[in-house]
């Protein structure tokens, strides 16, 4: 055997048995994978555009300066001046769609980060001290669980009134069960591991242990439902927005807004049903395939 | 001087819908200060969950704990578990039998080490790497300086158990516990941990209980050997004595079943005959009954008791649950083994394992 291959088995015995990916492993893997390669293009074109979007943006999204060109049965389809055409309001739609970036990303990143907040601490009472706590907390989250997840928003959006901030607050409150309980099993399974155990034997204090030691080696998964949340809260926002639960003010392009809009021009106007859905789509499928491959890396069962 | 005092320790499992396990069962020892003592027996005869009773480490849903362990005139069961906490890593500390899992992986094995001065002496935390970088330094890990921010994959599964010994030893505690620490080692590893475990027990006059099931590590190691079966001791003695004059079937037995490398070859190997599930309830009479060769009637019915015989060779105790013992003049003549492989990996500090750290990358 050359000396080559005998490293090579030795690193590979050394990696078996290995609870987690090393950093740089992780890395490693995800940059090897064709669909995380997609779906970060797709990610950082979406945040770019979010970011940048008065620069990239031909016209403001509110400038309604085609408005006269509209007649019933009949709106500006894509041509030079406007390259995906012109809204029934007769604003710019590629505009809109550009500025639509932010408010979607703005929803999903603030929902997501409220909700997984929210969800790893209960997550973490309920796995550190487990017995009436986390029968308790995990009944209630059973509960929210129960309860189908748009309707819950739906139900939340009514209640605090329509605006942006009732939509992130009701897609926050739908995740946090979903944090909660994929945490609080992740840490009990480590929470028997051997480490936990040594750390004990030396006299670490409980709550250290639990920060220091359990919560960081639970947070793989956690990281892995992150992303899909993001998916997730864009679905669901644009979803809400099409019921007629996002923002009161009409003038805010939101791509969810924009599809229920063009509802009764379907027929005559079908690019304004096409552009924002295909926008939606390109955005959730970003954080899914990121997702996808982020819980690949993570997982030390589908290593190869 | 007594250092620890374990009397009539009995640990009872019970879960609801079975039969009660009672795992330890009136073990009582002594172990003085500096002493290294060896807990020997099979899997499943109660040595590990001797060694979380002590430390308090069983978990209280159907555990009942039971006896007394007075560890320097305190009684530590029924310790209040803040107090338990004080007490584990400074005054007993212990090293369990993997170390690949044993280390928290996301964490650097400087912090891991760190993390027990700052708890029990409010080490600040730059003294506290200091110390840790000695403590690597003194289990032998090259360059330990340099090798406190990495994380345990960069480690190998010797260095590991280094790793592990530090942390054990960083606050001097006046009682050390090893689980079958080399159990999880490569056979040259293992003599090389075993010798700097004696080095470092000498040196920082601790006392050691040993763990094992290998009696190799009793031979090079302990001074005084309890073999454990079922839950009970069933001889105990020094460890010249014991290796030299077997009196239980069982240990006669399991000194019979090391190789040895001075046999003719083709010799066969001689097990115990069944396995640890043969057994029957002490209460019963001996658990070791059904696959004892020197079985008697009278070894059914009433349970033996762990009674002082004499010595054989010289003075010192020599205790025995048994009511037929092998006679002394030894049927099997077995004198201390000493590990084949103990002269190639006597160099405590080889680096041998240590993997180049390119290849981790």
């Amino acid at each position: 055997m050359s000396l080559a291959a005998a490293e090579t088995a030795e690193i590979a015995l050394e990696t078996l048995g290995e609870e987690q990916a090393p950093k740089g492993e992780v890395w490693r893997r995800l940059r090897r994978n064709p669909a995380f390669i997609i779906g970060a293009v797709l990610i950082a074109v979406f945040v770019l555009v979010a970011i940048f979007a008065p620069l990239l943006a031909p016209y403001s999204p509110t400038d309604r300066q085609w408005f006269d060109e509209i007649r019933p049965g009949f709106v500006p389809g894509p041509r030079g001046e406007n390259l995906l055409g012109v809204d029934q309001q007769g604003q710019d739609e590629l505009s809109r769609i550009i500025y639509g970036a932010r408010y979607s990303l703005l929803i999903g990143i603030v929902s997501t980060t409220l909700g997984a907040a929210a969800g790893i601490v209960i997550g973490t009472l309920a796995g550190a001290f487990g017995g009436w706590v986390d029968g308790l907390l995990m009944r209630l989250m059973d509960v929210m669980l129960a309860i189908p997840g748009l309707l819950f928003a739906i139900g939340l959006a009514a209640l605090l009134g329509r605006s942006l901030k009732s939509v992130m607050i009701a897609i926050a409150v739908v995740n946090i069960p979903l944090f909660a309980r994929l945490l609080r099993s992740s840490m009990l399974a480590q929470r028997e591991s051997d480490y936990v155990l040594a750390s004990t034997s030396v006299g670490v204090r409980r709550w250290r242990i639990v920060v220091q030691h359990i919560l960081p080696n639970s947070l793989s998964p956690v990281i892995v439902q992150g992303t899909l949340a993001l998916a997730t809260a864009i679905i669901d926002a644009a979803g809400l927005a099409f019921l007629g639960l996002g923002s009161a003010d009409p003038s805010i392009p939101e791509w969810g807004r924009m599809l229920a809009d063009t509802q009764r021009s379907l027929a005559s106007a079908p690019q304004l049903a096409f552009f924002p859905g295909l926008a939606i789509v390109f955005s959730v499928l970003g954080f899914y395939l990121v997702g996808d491959a982020l819980r690949e890396a993570l997982d030390p069962k589908l290593r190869r | 001087m007594t250092l620890l005092s374990v009397r009539d320790l009995e640990v009872v499992f019970s879960r609801r819908g079975r039969r009660p396990v009672r795992a330890v069962d009136g073990v009582s020892f002594d172990v003085r200060a500096g002493q290294t003592l060896g807990l020997v027996g099979e899997s499943g005869c109660g040595k590990s969950v001797t060694s979380l009773a002590i430390l308090g480490l069983l978990p209280k849903r159907g555990v009942a704990v039971n006896g007394s362990v007075v560890l320097e005139g305190r009684e530590l069961l029924g310790l209040p578990q803040e107090e338990l906490r004080d007490m584990r890593g400074r005054d007993i500390a212990m090293i369990f039998q993997d170390p690949l899992s044993s280390l928290n992986p996301v964490l650097t094995i400087g912090r891991q080490i760190t993390e027990v001065l700052e708890r029990h002496f409010s080490t600040s935390p730059r003294d506290a790497r200091t110390e840790a970088a000695r403590l690597l330094d003194m289990v032998g890990i090259p360059s330990a300086a340099r090798r406190l921010d990495d994380y345990p994959h960069q480690f190998s599964g010797g260095m590991r158990q280094r790793v592990m010994i530090a942390s054990a030893l960083a606050c001097k505690p006046k009682l050390l516990i090893a689980d079958e620490p080399t159990t999880a080692l490569d056979v040259t590893i293992q003599a090389q941990i075993l010798e700097l475990l004696k080095a470092l027990v000498v040196d920082s006059q601790a006392a050691l209980i040993m763990i094992t099931h290998d009696l190799g590590v009793v031979a090079g190691l302990c001074e005084k050997v309890h073999v454990m079966y079922s839950g009970r001791i069933v001889e105990s003695a020094d460890r010249r004595e014991l290796f030299g004059n077997p009196r239980h079937p069982y240990t006669a037995g399991l000194l019979a079943s090391v190789p040895r490398l001075d046999q003719e070859r083709g010799t066969p190997l001689r097990p115990i005959a069944g396995s640890p599930r043969d057994t029957i309830p002490w209460s019963e009479g001996c658990a070791f009954a059904p696959r004892c060769p020197n079985r008697i009637d009278s070894c059914v019915g009433a349970p033996p008791v762990l009674l002082p015989i004499d010595h054989v060779s010289g003075t010192g105790e020599h205790d025995l649950r048994c009511v037929n013992p092998v006679p002394v003049p030894v049927a099997v003549k077995v004198t201390a083994r000493r590990r084949p492989t103990a002269g190639i990996a006597s160099k405590t500090r080889a680096t041998r394992t240590t993997r180049p750290r390119k290849a981790t990358s």
